[in-house]
Parts: C-alpha cells; structure tokens; sequence
C-alpha cells in the first residue's frame, strides 16, 4: 500500500495515472449531472414557499460545499508538499487553486441569482455569501502569492504557509460571519436555507455533489498533468515521451 | 563560551528595537497621522451630522485602524532583511520564531499602542459616547495584537517580493476580518448597551492563538524569504 | 574558487543552511546538519554579500546588539577588536557614515567576535585596500591556529601560503 503511495509521488508515474483516470472521471461526472440535472429540474416537486426558484440550490449548494472541500484539500497537500518534501503534493495544491476559485465565484453567481427571487436584490450580506466572499480573497490571495515568485519551490513552500494559516482561518472565518449576522435579523424569513428537504428533493442534490467531485477530480487530473510538463519539462523522461519512444 | 538565556535574548531584541525606532521617530508616527487622516475621510465623504456618524463610527475606527497597521508593516521586517540583520538571526542560533516574535511585540507597542490610545479620541469625533472609550481601547488593544502578528505573518511571506505591500495587503486583510467583526461589533454593542463579553473573549482567545501559532509560521516564512 | 554567476555564494549559503538543497546532505561532525539546525548554527558564523548592520547604530552598537545573540561580550573586548581591525576611530560613528571597506571590517569583527569554529565569509576582502586584506589575512591566519574552519569565497585565492587549505574551483 505504501508503496503504491509512494509510486504515485513520481511524476511519470502521477502523469500517465491522470490520463488513465480522466475520461472515467469525466464521463461518469457528465451522467451523473444529467442524471441530478433530470431529477432536480423536472422530477422535484416546486417548492410550498420558494416555487421552482429554489431549483438554482442544485448548483449552489454543491459549489459551495466544493469551494470550501477544495480549500482543504489544497491545505493538505500543501502541508505535505512542506512536511514531507514532496514535489508532487505542491503540484496538487497549484493545481487545486484556479478550481476551487472558480467554484467560489459559481457558488456567488449561483447564490446572488437565487437571491434577486428571494429578498429582491442581487446581493445580501448574508453568512453564507459573506463566507463564500472571503473564501474567494482566500483563494485569489494564495494565487496571487503564488505568482509573485518566479522560483516554483520557493512560491510553493512560502504559498503552502499562506495555505495552513488561512485553512486555520477558515471556521473561525464562519463562525464570525455567522455571529455577525445574528445580530441582525435577515430581511426576510426564508433565507438561504433549503427547504426542508423532502426525499424527492434530496437525492438529486446528493447525485449533484457526487457529480460535481468527480468533475473536479476530472480536470484536477488535467491540471495536475499540466503543471507537471510545467514543472518537469527539462527532465529527461518527458523528453523520452514527447520523442515517442 | 556562556550562552544568553532567552529572556536576555528577548530583552536585547527589544532594546535594539526601541533604540532604532528612537533614532527615527517619523516613522513610528506616520501611521498614526495616517489613522487620523483616514478617519476624517469618512465625515468629509458622507455627513457632518454626529448622529449620522455615531453609527458607523465603530466600524470607521475600526477599519482604519486595520489600514494603519497595515502601512505599519512596511517597515517590520523589510528593512532588516535588505541590510541583512535578519539573515544573521536565522543563523545565529537562536530560535528564529522568538526572536520574530520580539521584534514584533516591540513593533506594536510602537505602532498599535498609539492607535489604542487614539483611538478614543478620533471615536469622540465621530460621535461616539466616553462610556465606550473602555470598550474600545480594550477592544483595539487586543485586536491590533492579532492584526500585528496575522500582518507579521504576511510580511514575512511578501518581504522578499518587489513592490509587495499591496500582495500583502490582499493576504493579511482576508484573514484580519473575524478580528475586524469581533471588534468593531464589540463597540457597536457597546454603544447599544449591550453585553460585550462574548466578543471581547473571543478576540482575546483569537490573540491567543496567534500568539501560540503565529510566529511559527512567521519564522518558516522568513527562512523562505532568506533564500 | 570560480568566475562570477558560477554558484559560489549559493553554494556557501547551501552549506551554512539558508538555502535547501534540491537533493544531497549537508554533514557537519559525521551528522547531518538539517536535524541539530540550531546546533549546527551556534558553531558557525556567516559573512554574506551584506555587510549586516544597521545603518542608524553606531560600530559598536551594531556589535553589541548582534554578538551578544550569541555570547556575553565585554565593552572591552568589542573596542580591542575594532582596534584589531584598523577602525577603532569608527566605534561610535553610525554605520551608514563608514565607508564600505569600513564597513566591511566591521562585520568581520562581528565575525571574529562571535567566537564560532566555523566562519563562511563570501567575498570577505571586497572593498578593502591592501592593508584590510593583510589585516583580514592575519586574522583568519590566527583563527585557523587556534583549530578553527572557514570556508570562503573569492575571486583571488587567500592564503595559499598556509598549510591546510584546500582550495576548490567551481566551473
């Protein structure tokens, strides 16, 4: 088992293992949205109080959930690229961040259009929203850190740092957003929060999250790929590769 | 060959700091000036009317306060890391994270402390009532703690990034707003007449942490930056 | 020894710990440095390209404040160093009035001063005129009798007369 793991640290081998799983990843993710897609927008019932604008909690909601996941998982690899000096993990967490931003800026765009039905604007500074919002400087931060290096070790160890001090951050992040707003009462009764989840509503939601993982795990392969030519692009096995042997 | 104790160690990096801040006092006064400065931008953009003012001014304080710490930060580590002092510490020895740890205790007594007694005075300004003076300074006073070790952390990430404040900017300041909600709300419920206990704690254990944790990763930072 | 942009200064903070090797070991005594880090640091002192002191603090000061990290110093013994080094009249002058070969004579009394074994100096005798270079000559000579190492960097070999030196050229 150990040495399956320590296997897949290498770089050709984490190369061609991405190309390996990426189409499964890919394909499976695409079915199972169509699947949670069907059964969210046609088969749920409308909604007692929201009617079918709560609809849009199918993409919100798993992006969010993704957006924070995606944070941590990049915390990780960050903090074992640091600790046990491996090259391949800070490549993970590279990769991990412009998806995990991107999740974030859908989980706002798909939360401020479920809003303009709900309290009338496109945006309130609600918890949710709020926490969402931070998540993305998080991201855009750690990115921005990240670019400012030109030498790679040098941005992935000084980025993985930023990583594990802002995922420390992060529920001390919401639990504030969420004190925040109790102090106010929301301007309307139903917030964000999804309805009362009726068994005809969950399961596509759950089928959305499952698709939305392996869609990130999908094009975390074409990232992690792309940030190892990056990075190995003067090694001689790449060579040996790209000369077709 | 006797070596320094800890304490004596700590006790040298602060006289050092205190010495050179005494030699170059603009420095320590210019983020203060740039406190009251900014405070007065928001009278100017928005009303001269104290009861209008009364209910921002928590926040208005607050946030300028963040944005004068942050100016602050300019001059903690970059000057000692382009003259090469800094380098010396991380090899001299010593644990580096204590002696970040010091030299940034000292930076705030220099540029937060002013801020917390400012403070106050620019709140008044603004319309806020004396019985709130204590729960601002106290406020303030743990809260720049926090914001000088978070910022610390930061700078010591960006020192050796050309033209880095605004970077740093855009890192600390995300992971400062749980102090900046604790605080300004604190005085916020305060100015209500309202308990402010919760809050207050919670900062307090915020510094906590960043005490504990912080000069860790202020000092892993700094060896990056050295490379 | 090696031309310029060879690797030189990288290699000397290789070896004292600034920089993480990409791959190999760095041994000091028979044990790997990066465990006893600390350790390791205590029995070494390190001249960089930057001479290390504050601008706004006097010769002396600058001493004080960076020797006494590492071991109790006298007055005394700072001043008799400074003497030692030709720039005794430079003790309460700030730094940024001292020339650079001043300067530099300066931190290789912080050098000397922090009673490591081991010296890393990079380019110890830029700025100095021929004098500073005996001076320094003299004071590595004195250091190596008495059982320490230095390792240096420079464009111009140093005291080759000496027994023990090896000396290695990069390319």
């Amino acid at each position: 088992m150990w040495l399956w793991f320590y296997k897949l640290a290498s770089p050709p081998y984490a190369y061609a293992m991405a190309a390996r799983l990426r189409p499964w990843l890919l394909w499976s993710a695409l079915i199972l949205m169509a699947v949670a897609a069907y059964g969210g927008l046609v088969l749920a019932p409308p909604d007692y109080q929201q009617k079918d604008a709560f609809r849009i909690m199918y993409v919100h909601v798993p992006s969010a959930i993704l957006s924070l996941s995606v944070y941590i998982i990049l915390a990780v690899a960050a903090g074992i690229g640091i600790i046990w000096r491996i090259k391949l993990a800070h490549a993970v967490a590279a990769a991990c961040a412009p998806i995990g931003a991107s999740f974030t800026v859908l989980a706002l765009a798909t939360g401020s259009i479920w809003g303009k039905p709900m309290w009338g604007t496109w945006w309130e500074w609600d918890p949710r929203l709020t926490s969402e919002l931070i998540q993305l400087f998080l991201y855009l931060g750690y990115m921005a850190l990240r670019s400012s290096f030109d030498d790679t070790q040098r941005a992935d160890r000084a980025s993985a740092i930023l990583a594990i001090v802002g995922v420390v951050n992060v529920p001390v992040v919401k639990y504030s957003v969420v004190w925040w707003n109790s102090l106010h009462q929301g301007p309307s009764i139903s917030k964000m929060a999804a309805p009362s989840i009726a068994s005809p509503m969950l399961w596509p939601l759950l089928i959305m999250l499952l698709a939305f993982m392996l869609y990130f795990a999908a094009v975390l392969c074409d990232r992690i790929r792309a940030e190892i030519l990056k990075r190995e692009r003067n090694a001689s096995w790449l060579n040996a590769l790209a000369a077709g042997t | 060959m006797t070596e320094p104790g800890l304490m004596r160690i700590v006790g040298l990096i602060v006289a050092r700091e205190l010495r050179l801040a005494v030699r170059h006092w603009d420095q320590v006064v210019q983020p203060l000036i740039f406190f009251v400065v900014v405070t007065t931008l928001f009278p100017l953009a928005i009303s001269p009317s104290l009861n209008e003012l009364r209910n921002i001014a928590p926040g208005v304080v607050w946030v300028a306060a963040m944005l004068a710490s942050l100016l602050a930060l300019e001059s903690l580590f970059r000057p000692d890391v382009e003259d090469g002092t800094i380098e010396q510490w991380a090899l001299s020895g010593q644990p580096l994270s204590l002696l970040l740890l010091a030299k940034t205790v000292t930076h705030w007594l220099l540029a937060g402390l002013p801020l917390v007694i400012m403070a106050p005075i620019v709140g008044t300004a603004l319309g806020m009532p004396m019985s709130v003076w204590p729960v601002l300074a106290g406020s303030l006073a743990l809260g720049t703690g926090c914001l000088s070790i978070l910022g610390g952390i930061g700078a010591a990430l960006t020192v050796a990034v050309r033209r880095g404040s605004v970077l740093l900017a855009l890192l600390v300041l995300p992971l400062e707003m749980p102090v900046l909600i604790f605080g300004a709300r604190a005085v916020d419920l305060a100015m209500h007449g309202e308990a402010v206990a919760g809050p207050l704690n919670l900062l307090a254990a915020m510094l906590l942490l960043c005490l504990a944790l912080g000069p860790f990763a202020m000092s892993a930072a700094m060896r990056i930056s050295l490379e | 020894m090696g031309q310029n942009g060879v690797g030189k200064t990288s290699l000397l903070r290789c070896v004292a710990g600034l920089i993480e090797p990409e791959s190999g070991e760095i041994d000091w005594h028979g044990a790997p440095v990066r465990k006893e880090r600390e350790a390791f640091h205590r029995q070494l002192a390190y001249l960089g390209h930057v001479n290390a002191l504050k601008p706004d603090l006097s010769a002396l000061e600058n001493l004080h404040y960076s020797v006494r990290l590492r071991r109790d110093v006298e007055r005394h013994e700072m001043l008799e160093m400074l003497a030692r080094l030709q720039v005794s009249q430079c003790a309460d002058l700030p730094a940024r009035a001292l020339s650079a070969g001043q300067k530099r004579r300066v931190a290789i009394a912080r050098v000397i001063l922090s009673g490591a074994s081991l010296w890393i100096l990079d380019e110890p005798i830029t700025n100095l005129d021929r004098g500073g270079i005996e001076c320094v000559e003299a004071c590595m000579a004195t250091h190596l009798r008495a059982g320490g190492s230095i390792l240096t960097a420079a464009h111009q070999s140093l005291l080759t007369q000496h027994a023990r030196v090896r000396v290695l050229e990069l390319q």
